[in-house]
């Protein structure tokens, strides 16, 4: 019993020390970080936040990621929604062969993409707005979310669907009303992890923007300038990054496994 | 049974066109560079297989690299699996059961799985480093010369410790829904057989445990295999070509010296192994849904 509370504390620590020493880092002037290794910051200081707050250089590229973000996440759930319900209810023509066509695109590597998306948003007059790096995270998410979703709709018995019919309700009036109710939880989750992936991807997102829409993430690359490295400004933007999944994180501890393996535990 | 509906497709038809935009739209310009060259000003001209027999070429440039990229990602790809997985188990059974531990346990867990990429290269370039960094300062302190921007095999190390850094919490919490699935009665059977912690594991505990680490180690493998950012922001792919992995080495081919076609080429059949992987997969895991499924 006391070597499996030792085994965990130790995993739980390792986790949290690499995050802890950024939090450290992020309150420290650059002085005392360049001075050398010290567990805690001993002139705690907020300049390093202030200055991300009050410089729109930095504060857009928050602005410009929470953007595309949340189109990709509303884009990805409305045309997930739909069809994870075909999938979870009923059998059709080619069903085995898309459900895997879809998996392999979550499978696909992004540095595939790169360079066509690139020409493709170009072409179409998109590069470098928000909706271009949406549409190239639905790539993923698209795939993700009808996977999730499946899954949660598949619990739903379908006696529910036959009755509301006999009850004589019209198909979009059940699902809006009778069905999405049902799978709230499984909408949540879904969601979720959409932002989560379209939030940590970085190479599509950096390589569709160059000035007005670039994200956060490409922004944070601009410490390094001829004065050397801004320690400090570097680790306050990266804890700024946490905090959108650092916030949520408590309402879906239960999905986290769920959300990763695609729905299939 | 599912009743069969073709009418069904109207309701996949928005999921089918953004994938065909989104999807199959880019990998045809890939497959239109792949057999073309260029000699710039969008001049192009038909070179039929020629990258491709380039790039299966170990003793070309464009092959020679190919191969040690590809050598270098699945030995990367064997190391984190090797370890990831054995930990992910042993951390799943050390989980504690429920209550207020439990939801401590999990939110810490799945903090660093929640981090923005380049955000783990920056916590691991600076948590690393000698001068400023704790791991960094630490490991110097042993008295052990650890540097990963001049060593290769220090590199090596940081993104390897970095990788199971960011995903053994995966394989734990795959492992930890695995293991709940599993009834008491079992452990009761086994405790009236007298059976030790062993046995229990080999016996009841590993068996149960298959179909999550199916789904585990493929989605380990594919998204090792991929990996981009985080060694990128660490090391940059160096020193020297070093960590250089696949989509690095692509991306610098693709985007850094605009080679077409033989960026194309490799996309192709980068593309098509990840295809086969995860064809494997759809097959293993489909299989044990159907042996778990009762028959009718």
């Amino acid at each position: 019993m006391n070597a499996r509370r030792a085994i965990l504390l130790t995993y739980l620590l390792a986790l949290s020390l690499p995050i802890y020493w950024l939090v450290n880092m992020s309150f420290k002037t650059n002085t005392e970080i360049t001075a050398g290794v010290s567990l805690w910051p001993h002139a705690p200081t907020l300049a390093n936040y202030v200055r991300i707050f009050t410089d729109p250089s930095w504060y857009s590229g928050y602005i410009n990621s929470l953007t595309y973000v949340v189109i990709n996440t509303a884009l990805s759930l409305a045309c997930a929604l739909p069809a994870a319900y075909a999938f979870s209810r009923y059998r059709f023509l080619g069903d085995k062969h898309l459900f895997f066509w879809l998996l392999s695109n979550r499978m696909a590597p992004p540095a595939v993409f790169a360079l066509p998306f690139f020409n493709l948003y170009s072409a179409v007059g998109l590069f470098d707005t928000p909706w271009a790096i949406a549409l190239a995270h639905c790539l993923f998410n698209v795939p993700l979310a009808v996977w999730i979703l499946e899954g949660f709709m598949s619990a739903v018995p379908r006696e529910i669907d036959e009755t509301a019919q006999i009850d004589g309700y019209s198909f979009p009036r059940f699902f809006g009303r009778i069905f999405l109710p049902l799978i709230a939880n499984g909408i949540g989750v879904a969601a979720f992890f959409c932002f989560m992936f379209s939030w940590v991807e970085l190479l599509l997102a950096r390589t569709l923007t160059t000035v007005n829409a670039k994200p956060i993430a490409a922004i944070m690359t601009r410490t390094i300038s001829a004065a050397g490295m801004d320690w400090g400004l570097l680790a306050a933007a990266g804890v700024l990054t946490l905090l959108p999944g650092a916030l949520v994180i408590w309402f879906v501890r239960n999905h986290i496994a769920k959300g990763f393996a695609l729905g299939r535990v | 049974m599912k009743p069969r509906d073709d009418r069904a497709w109207l309701l996949v038809l928005p999921v089918f066109a953004v994938v065909l935009f989104s999807a199959v739209l880019p990998l045809m310009t890939v497959v239109n560079y792949s057999v073309q060259d260029s000699f710039g000003n969008n001049q192009f001209f038909w070179n039929g297989m020629g990258w491709f027999r380039e790039l299966l070429d170990p003793t070309s440039e464009l092959g020679g690299r190919f191969l040690a990229a590809l050598g270098r990602n699945l030995v990367f790809s064997a190391v984190i699996l090797a370890i990831e997985v054995p930990l992910g188990i042993l951390v799943a059974l050390c989980m504690p059961r429920g209550g207020w531990q439990l939801a401590v346990t999990m939110v810490v867990m799945a903090l660093p799985l929640l981090v923005p990429w380049n955000v783990v290269g920056t916590i691991w370039q600076v948590f690393a480093r000698a001068d400023i960094g704790l791991f960094g300062a630490a490991v110097n302190g042993l008295g052990i010369d650890y540097n990963y921007a001049g060593n290769a095999t220090a590199a090596w190390f940081t993104v390897i410790v970095m990788d199971v850094w960011h995903w053994t919490s995966l394989v734990a919490l795959l492992c930890y829904a695995g293991l709940r699935a599993i009834p008491d009665a079992y452990y009761q059977a086994a405790r009236i057989d007298g059976a030790g912690r062993w046995a229990v594991f080999r016996n009841i505990e590993l068996p149960k445990l298959k179909r999550v680490l199916v789904i585990g180690v493929l989605l380990r493998f594919i998204d090792s295999f991929m990996i981009y950012t985080e060694p990128f922001v660490v090391t940059g792919g160096g020193p020297g070509n070093s960590t250089t992995f696949l989509s690095i080495d692509l991306v610098k081919l693709a985007l850094g010296q605009f080679d077409l076609g033989k960026a194309a080429a490799m996309s192709l059949v980068y593309n098509l192994m990840t295809l086969l992987v995860c064809w494997v997969f759809f097959t293993a895991m489909t299989q044990l849904d159907a042996a778990r499924e009762p028959t009718p």
